[in-house]
């Protein structure tokens, strides 16, 4: 087979690969599943990314024992509230709980704050079990069921796993000043998602 | 096609092939999918891209940020790491008291008089206690943050707003920064000192123009 041969079977096969397929583009309507829909949760709402996330740097912070520990405390506290939402959906919305914890969580990361292990989980079980539990109601609503919950703490497991996990292993000075520096990125999020909950009108 | 003994092709085939990608690529570049903009989450993608284009839409704003950098850069260690720490939230709090409506006079002028003290701090290479620079950075960015709170686009969503301006607040500083490690040159010093005098003349325009 010559070259040019194999040059214009590749460019069959290439437009072919190329050729979008029907684009299904409403996600919102179509979904993925429930149990994708959870998977890809925190893809689409950083209001429990991004807390998430400063709770895992906060443990990394700290060191191994405390990102271990979150990795089971952090998963189980979202489980348990999303569990309660689920069973009791009351409200599935809290612009002031994501606000505290955004500030919280950024500021204490920011600070590198020398917390022990105890707080640390604390921090974890309360915020998470919140986050959950809205999660959890919304997922009500929206007749995602466990199969959602479940794909949304798979992910945690994941993302905790890898967030704590880099930060403990950081030896050089400014990668926990960088660590630092999205501590305080989210605090300013938190408190500009706190005059825009206060905006008149 | 063929092949030579020493593995290259002959110039007819060399041709044949050449055309056959350049075939290959327009139609690959034909086919490539657009963006697809497919409505997930209503106003949260402007609210992102309203946020991260905001505080790089003025001059103004964009060299005060950059000559935070600089300045930060020039102190070195700890300010080179505390300000870019300490900056976005000082900011963020001007940017809630905007947001909540909480008026702030003078808030151009402020601006405007932020480029000329960081770009005079800058060409002086003015070395204050660090208190006294976080305490001079810290009361403009209440301002400068105030001026982007009280601009939030309409039907744009809060939150990704808030991750857009962040985000380019953020980046900006780390520019400054990184243009200010050439500090660590003599012609690098020179070339800061220069920047620090353009910083403060175009502040210099901006106050002019505030007043005008």
């Amino acid at each position: 087979m010559t070259v040019a041969t194999r040059v214009r079977r590749s460019l069959v096969v290439a437009a072919t690969l190329l050729l979008p397929a029907t684009a299904h583009a409403h996600l919102v309507n179509t979904g993925l599943g429930p149990f994708y829909d959870g998977v890809s949760h925190f893809a689409l709402t950083p209001e429990d990314f991004l807390p998430a996330l400063a709770l895992a740097f906060l443990a990394g912070q700290r060191g191994s024992q405390p990102g271990r520990a979150l990795l089971f405390a952090l998963p189980g506290a979202w489980l348990a509230g999303g569990v309660a939402g689920l069973l009791f959906p009351a409200i599935s919305s809290a612009i002031a709980l994501t606000t505290v914890s955004f500030i919280l969580l950024g500021v204490l990361v920011a600070a590198e704050a020398r917390l022990g292990t105890g707080v640390v989980l604390s921090l974890a079980v309360v915020i998470g079990g919140f986050h959950g539990y809205l999660n959890g109601a919304a997922m009500s609503e929206a007749k995602l069921g466990a199969l959602g919950l479940t794909g949304i703490v798979t992910t945690l497991f994941v993302l905790v796993s890898l967030a704590a996990a880099m930060v403990v292993a950081i030896r050089v000075p400014w990668g926990r000043i960088a660590v630092r520096v999205a501590g305080s990125w989210i605090a300013a999020i938190g408190l500009l998602l706190l005059g825009w909950s206060l905006r008149p009108g | 096609m063929r092949q030579t003994n020493a593995g290259r092709w002959s110039l007819p085939e060399a041709g044949a092939t050449r055309g056959a990608l350049a075939k290959s690529f327009t139609v690959a570049t034909a086919l490539w999918p657009a963006l697809a903009w497919a409505h997930v989450g209503q106003g949260r993608a402007e609210g992102f891209l309203a946020g991260l284009s905001h505080p790089v839409s003025g001059l103004d704003h964009v060299l005060a940020m950059v000559a935070v950098g600089l300045w930060g850069a020039q102190l070195g260690a700890p300010a080179i790491w505390l300000l870019p720490v300490t900056f976005p939230m000082v900011m963020a709090f001007g940017g809630m008291l905007g947001l909540a409506g909480v008026p702030l006079p003078g808030v151009e002028a402020a601006i405007a008089l932020s480029g000329v003290l960081l770009g005079l701090a800058v060409l002086a290479e003015f070395r204050p206690p660090l208190p006294v620079a976080a305490a001079i950075v810290g009361f403009f960015a209440v301002f400068h943050g105030h001026a982007h709170g009280v601009e939030l686009p309409a039907g744009a969503s809060g939150l990704t707003y808030s991750i857009g301006f962040v985000v380019a607040t953020g980046l900006l500083h780390a520019g400054g920064i990184g243009i200010g490690l050439i500090h660590r040159w003599t012609w690098g010093r020179l070339l800061l000192r220069g920047a620090g005098a353009c910083v403060a003349v175009a502040g210099g325009y901006f106050l002019w123009r505030a007043f005008a």
